[in-house]
């Protein structure tokens, strides 16, 4: 079994989706203290982390010099003055350059902590199986630890899926225990190993961006436009222009007054052939924009997609086409699908930030 | 006494290139070669019996594949293989090897430096970018920037836009990369010192410059801006050694009817009412055309072909002062067997690339001390490689051909001659390094190929043996290749064309200054281009 | 409101001083903040041992520009030369001398090839100097962004060289971005005289001759005396801290205060702005622009501080290339010395050590590996001898700049510091025998004894080497080469911004109307 591997591994359990088993990508995780661990991430990162109190979580991103998108990822305040951030891609570079006159450390520990996702409406009540006793008190973005085998698990209200679930942070050690408890206790709420295109499905349906498929991290971009800031990604919310300086504020402020170039949104779009690297056009037939993720949504039963449009396209109400092109026993064929633009997630249960939470 | 539209003096794969060109246009063109072979520094010779060397240049990848596929080279028995592998062998037995793959290159430098291995991907995008804003110059002809003329505005436009298309901060990253150290510049993303030394070698070879001198950043991007099938900075073999390359671009000249003579070497052009009328040959044969075009470099060219008194004063001081000086040697080894790398371990597939021995960045400019004190360096770099691994045809089954290129040789010892006794001690060294990291190498050996500047120079005929045919610095790159005013490859004389390496864009068997050249023949004869444009990459 | 309104400049170095002397000409309320007893920063006289004063860092003034020495009426301040047009003297051990003016010998042997390539290389370097010189009082243009005006900008410098001419041109563009050693070799064949010409290339760099690059170091040295007041190298009457006296003298009669003894602790910003300075004294001091005359990398690094800025800006004025290469010699003697062969006169002129390229470029060798040169080269004034205020009656003052003392710690400690004084003084009695029992009192200052004295992150005299990757847009960094920094109403104005360093006062005055000018636009 590859839950060996010290890589975060997603158990997704639904009764509604069955899915195959697949490993989940390796996330690369930082852990990051010393005096100026606060005031270091908060130049790094554009939201005010010191609204994010010990035992909390926060999604965020972080920005070069010029506003643009580098990562996502989550920041986890373990203890007073002692985070944890999680990323897709590699950053030990981009922060140790970043900690340049600040008193902390930086310790790369992707394979110093293994890291299971617990997602679906059961995941609740297996965590209570397995002994987390009090686990539904946790709210959204809540940290816990629980005693395990005779040690520590800790546990976070977190997850790439936008349903109920937990993300189960243990010694790599009692890694293959935590799972082998999982699986046995797990047994009666229906739990599976998931793969990647369950992540998949599930993270478009909760409206949730992908470094190297939504954006192109901006120190990886060769070509100028290729890169986006969190405006155009729609993640303004995370952006706190009301702290002090962080990378990119400069350039953002003036993106505010200037305007974006882009727009990510999420399109509806009729019919049920998954729109993948469609073009967007207007009623014009001029381009406005690319498909970036698309699937059918097994939840919302909606054809999905999550595009970047160019200003101004992309307002509620505009009249878009996706040309699709699918194949069908060898053949292409290729339909233009009108798209509707829809606000907010796909698939938002109130399971998702209910607290306590549900048993199923 | 024969007449030709165009003569192209030495068949180099430039002067071949060229010369296909030419024919392939219609004119009835004949190549002049010095040796009793073919291919200058692109050849393979039989010197010890069964074993097959790449006497001179030895990997492929700069050269153009808009000449390949236009020139139909594979049809011409062409075949470059890529080959993987290329590992850093240090005093202490450590290693830093090359990998294909993206993450195990990653994970191999945060092995000797967690933040390096993220530093990577950083420096591979910015050097991917300098890669896509170099190439598509290749294959054209430089402005002049002094002229009004349509067609350099023109091109001053083109690269103007070129210039600016990756945004503000390339055009100073650019401005920065051409003009620093290959030291200074990998220390902008590095922190491990056999890192930067790794990644170095390509900033210096070929080149009389060390890690620490301005404008060896440039020299890095020479080296990376070629590819094998898309994959930029890959390096291949051609199979059967260089000479294939030549081989199969005399084959591609000969099928558009052009004609090839050996062991004929021009003595001089001849000049007639201020342009040139022909050649004359050391054995008193002349051949007339209105053309002539050298493939050999421009000192030798200006100096050697040429009455001084066909020639404006001025001119030819700065031929005199070209820089063309040489730095490299190679040894060509015979092998009965495989030798042994204790670092590497047995079956380590990185033995398959280039074989360094390195520890610091100093150790490489202390090489390049030596060479500035009229030595070879006695710790020199080398970039050492066993093709017949890869390339089956080269040796008897099990036995091995060595190609070790050795960087920093001057051309002069002490302002002397080469004897053959600094040959042996140049040798030595060499033999003695290798010998260092791999104990059954020496036992091994059957037959050693010594090519100082000197044997480049008596040899391939290149000045100081210089590899590209003239220094790669900002004085004799672009619009200053190889003069100031002579960049468009038209010589001073009428009639008279310059297409070795030491035109735009520089050395490294690309074949672009020959076809470059021929572009501007046909102009010039207004007739209709034939040679390719370079592709467009957005 | 008056705070606001205030302008503090940081550092009374010379480009300090001339930046507050134009401020204060435009009626702006300017307070010059210096944290050492005198103004000057480098370009000071201090006395070194009891009675013998010296120029303690700049010692031969040939770039102050002609045009702020006029505005400034720097002559009524009491800026006086001591003697103007200094021959350069090239010492031989054995032999002749070469005195050389400009393009002329003047005394000495040349073979008359030579000769006639000297006035020739003279004249050709001086014209392209000059393209260099005419951008030294312009902002540098942004390229590829920023509009209409920062290409018409761009195109002004492009201008400037084609109206060199076609064929001046093409040799312009040739040798601007290769290494002086080449062009020598090409020009010249006395070993001395290519010596002394090479030296003029690499003083105060981190370059040998057989660096690219050192051409253009020596166009810029050269660009000064193109356009500078004295046509030529000369010698302030009172040494390098008269200039910065009558800099100061000048902002002050222009209503600009000058405080002395005030260092300054901090940059304080409120929000994107800057809102004045803290001392070390723990003073606060508002203001609504604050330009500093400090290197880039302490201005932005220790006095702003790295995390008001960018992350990739900081890491560009990190890897702003600033570690110094020479030392300064301060030698008391208790008589003139006696160089063999040279007529007394002489002895007051620029001596330089400097046999032959190669000589420098081994120098330059040890240094490339963090140890000073076991055989340095020299530049050497005696300004005492025009100058009877720098010593008593009878004794001498002899200032040099030695080459290569490089900017490491292996090569800053007090050991190697006697060791290089000892090499040092050991190749002058070479030259001049004798002079070791004439020393009375000796100093020598390693690049970290220049950084710790004058503040100078890396004790670079410029700041940050003047190369083709750190001048005009790129300096110091790209994105922020015309004086303005990220912080809004902060500013540079010292040697680390276009032109760069040399005593020349243009980076003072191009600050200050980048100043007005982003007053106006706001």
């Amino acid at each position: 079994m590859r839950h060996k591997d010290h890589f975060k591994t997603a158990v997704y359990q639904t009764p509604f989706h069955p899915r195959t088993s697949f490993d989940l990508t390796p996330m690369t995780k930082h852990r990051i203290t010393g005096k100026d661990a606060l005031p270091f991430l908060n130049r790094l990162i554009t939201r005010d982390i010191a609204k994010i109190k010990p035992g909390r979580v926060g999604y965020c991103v972080w920005c070069d010099d010029n506003g643009q998108v580098i990562d996502d990822g989550t920041v986890f305040h373990l203890r007073e003055g002692d985070y944890r951030l999680c990323s897709q891609e590699r950053q030990l570079d981009w922060l140790t350059r970043s900690a340049h006159g600040f008193d902390v450390k930086i310790v790369e520990d992707t394979h110093e902590v293994a890291a299971l996702a617990l997602q679906g409406p059961t995941s609740c009540a297996v965590l209570k199986a397995i002994g987390c006793t009090g686990a539904e008190k946790l709210k959204p973005f809540d940290i816990a630890y629980f005693p395990f085998a005779d040690g520590e698990l800790m546990v976070s209200r977190t997850g790439f899926t936008g349903d109920l679930g937990y993300e189960l942070w243990i010694d790599p050690a009692r890694a293959l225990e935590l799972w082998d408890a999982l699986f046995d206790k797990g047994g009666n709420h229906g739990i599976r190993p998931m793969g990647t295109h369950a992540l998949e499905v599930a993270r478009i349906e909760a409206g949730f961006i992908q470094a190297q498929v939504d954006f192109l991290p901006a120190d990886q971009a060769i070509r100028i436009d290729r890169s986006r800031s969190p405006f155009e990604l729609d993640l303004g919310r995370l952006v706190d222009f009301s702290k002090p300086n962080f990378n990119g504020r400069r350039a953002l402020l003036e993106e505010r007054r200037r305007g974006s170039r882009y727009r990510l949104v999420r399109l509806d779009i009729e019919g049920n052939k998954p729109a993948r690297s469609a073009y967007i056009y207007d009623s014009k037939r001029n381009v406005v924009g690319t498909v970036t993720s698309a699937e059918w949504s097994p939840s919302a039963k909606s054809n999905i997609a999550l595009a970047s449009m160019h200003m101004p396209w992309g307002r509620p109400g505009d009249e878009l086409w996706a040309e699709i092109y699918y194949q069908r026993e060898l053949k292409w064929s290729r339909v233009m699908a009108r798209c509707r633009v829809v606000e907010g997630a796909f698939f938002d249960p109130p399971r998702r930030r209910a607290t306590p939470a549900a048993d199923f | 006494m024969t007449n030709y539209d165009a003569i192209v003096v030495g068949a180099g794969h430039n002067g071949l290139t060229n010369a296909a060109y030419l024919a392939r246009a219609g004119l009835k063109v004949l190549v002049l070669e010095r040796m009793p072979w073919i291919g200058g520094a692109a050849v393979s010779r039989e010197i010890e019996k069964g074993w097959m060397y790449s006497n001179c240049s030895y990997v492929c990848s700069l050269l153009r594949p808009e000449l390949f596929r236009d020139l139909e080279l594979a049809r011409h028995g062409l075949q470059v293989v890529p080959y993987g592998g290329g590992v850093t062998i240090t005093r202490t037995g450590d290693v830093l090897g090359n990998y294909t793959d993206e993450d195990v290159q990653r994970r191999e430098f945060a092995r000797h430096n967690p933040r390096d291995g993220d530093a990577y991907h950083r420096y591979s995008t910015d050097v991917i970018r300098q890669c896509k804003f170099i190439r598509p110059l290749l294959l054209r002809t430089p402005p002049d920037p002094t002229s009004f003329k349509p067609r350099d505005i023109r091109e001053l436009i083109y690269l103007g836009r070129e210039f600016t298309k990756f945004g503000e901060q390339f055009i100073y990253d650019t401005l920065r990369f051409y003009t620093m150290s290959i030291a200074d510049f990998l220390g902008e993303y590095f922190e491990s010192d056999l890192i930067k030394a790794h990644l170095s070698g390509s900033g210096i070879i070929g080149s009389a410059m060390g890690v620490y001198s301005p404008g060896t950043a440039y020299v890095l991007l020479h080296h990376y801006m070629g590819d094998v099938d898309g994959s930029i900075g890959a390096w291949g073999f051609a199979r059967g050694g260089m000479g294939a390359v030549s081989n199969a671009i005399a084959s591609a000249y000969k099928s558009f009817g052009g004609e090839i003579v050996t062991d004929a070497p021009v003595e001089r052009v001849i000049v007639r009412n201020g342009r040139v009328a022909g050649v004359a040959t050391a054995n008193g044969n002349e051949y007339r055309a209105k053309i002539v075009v050298s493939n050999l470099d421009p000192k030798r060219t200006f100096t050697k072909l040429f009455d001084e008194g066909d020639l404006n004063p001025e001119f030819v001081k700065r031929a005199r002062n070209f820089k063309i000086r040489g730095s490299s040697g190679k040894l060509n080894i015979a092998l009965d067997g495989l030798p042994e790398f204790p670092a590497l371990g047995r079956d380590n597939p990185l033995r398959f690339g280039d074989i360094h021995f390195l520890d610091s960045l100093e150790k490489m400019e202390r090489a390049y001390d030596d060479w500035k004190n009229g030595t070879w360096s006695k710790e020199p770099y080398l970039d050492l490689l066993i093709p017949s691994m890869t390339d089956p045809t080269m040796t008897p089954p099990g036995k091995h051909f060595m190609s070790v290129f050795v960087q920093y040789v001057p051309p002069k010892i002490h302002g002397r001659d080469w004897t053959d006794q600094d040959r042996d001690g140049f040798k030595n060294t060499v033999l003695d390094q290798i010998g260092r990291y791999s104990p059954n190498f020496k036992s091994l050996i059957r037959h050693v190929e010594v090519r100082t500047p000197r044997e480049l120079e008596d040899e391939v005929g290149l000045t100081e043996g210089n590899i590209f045919q003239g220094e790669l610095t900002m004085d004799q790159l672009l619009f200053n290749r190889p003069f100031p005013g002579y960049a468009q490859y038209r010589g001073p004389v009428k009639g008279f064309y310059m297409c070795g390496s030491g035109t735009h864009p520089g050395g490294g068997v690309m074949a672009a200054p020959g076809a470059n050249a021929a572009r501007e023949i046909l102009l010039d004869l207004k007739r209709p281009s034939l040679v390719p444009e370079g592709w467009q990459d957005d | 409101m008056t705070d606001r309104n205030r302008i503090i400049i940081v550092g009374a170095g010379h480009n300090g001083l001339v930046c507050a002397a134009y401020l204060a000409r435009a009626r702006r309320e300017v307070l010059v903040l210096e944290a050492s007893d005198r103004v000057g920063g480098a370009a000071i006289t201090r006395e070194f041992a009891p009675g013998f004063r010296v120029s303690a860092c700049a010692h031969i003034c040939y770039q102050l520009d002609a045009g702020i020495s006029r505005e400034l009426k720097l002559g009524a301040h009491g800026l006086k030369t001591a003697h103007a047009n200094l021959r350069t003297v090239a010492l031989a051990t054995e032999g002749d001398h070469l005195v050389l003016h400009g393009g002329r010998l003047e005394a000495g042997l040349l073979p008359d090839k030579d000769r006639a390539a000297l006035a020739d290389y003279h004249d050709r370097m001086l014209r392209f100097a000059r393209v260099l010189g005419k951008q030294h009082n312009r902002r540098p243009p942004r390229i590829g962004g920023g509009g209409r005006s920062e290409l018409i900008a761009a195109a002004m410098l492009g201008l400037d060289i084609r109206r060199l001419g076609r064929d001046p041109m093409r040799e312009f563009m040739r040798i601007a971005g290769i290494n002086i050693f080449d062009v020598l070799e090409e020009t010249f064949e006395t070993p001395l005289l290519k010596g002394a010409l090479a030296l003029d290339a690499v003083l105060g760099t981190n370059l040998g001759p057989r660096s690219n690059n050192s051409v253009l170091t020596m166009l810029h040295r050269l660009s000064g005396q193109a356009t500078g007041v004295t046509g030529g190298l000369s010698l302030p009457a009172g040494g390098m801290g008269a200039v910065s006296e009558a800099l100061a003298a000048a902002a002050r009669a222009g209503g600009a205060t000058v405080r002395t003894g005030s260092p300054v602790a901090s940059i304080t910003l409120e929000g994107d702005r800057v809102s004045g300075v803290e001392l070390e004294s723990g003073e606060k001091l508002a203001a609504g622009t604050v330009i500093s005359n400090a290197d880039p990398a302490r201005t932005l690094l220790q006095l702003v501080g790295a995390r008001h800025l960018e992350t990739g800006f900081v890491h560009r004025i990190r890897n702003f290339r600033s570690k110094g290469m020479a030392a300064k010699l301060h030698l008391a003697l208790d008589g003139l010395p006696g160089f063999a062969r040279l007529a007394a006169q002489r002895a007051g002129d620029r001596l330089v050590i400097a046999p032959d390229p190669v000589y420098i470029d081994r120098a330059f060798d040890h240094a490339k590996y963090g140890q000073c040169s076991p055989d340095p080269a020299l530049e050497i004034t005696i300004p005492s001898i025009h100058d009877r205020t720098l010593a008593p009656a009878g004794r001498h003052v002899l200032s040099a700049i030695v080459q290569y003392a490089p900017f490491d710690p292996r090569a800053s400690t007090d050991a190697a510091r006697a060791e290089f004084l000892e090499r040092t003084l050991g190749l002058l009695e070479r030259y001049a025998p004798g002079l070791r029992r004439q020393v009375v009192a000796s100093e020598l200052l390693l690049p970290a004894d220049i950084e710790r004295e004058f503040r100078i992150t890396g004790g670079h005299w410029h700041h940050g080497e003047l190369a083709l990757d750190q001048i005009l847009m790129l300096r110091p960094v790209p994105g922020a080469a015309q004086y303005a920094m990220p912080v809004d109403g902060l500013y540079l104005c010292g040697a680390g911004c276009h032109p760069g360093g040399g005593v020349m006062g243009a980076a003072g005055r191009n600050a200050a109307h980048a100043v007005l000018g982003g007053e106006r636009a706001a």
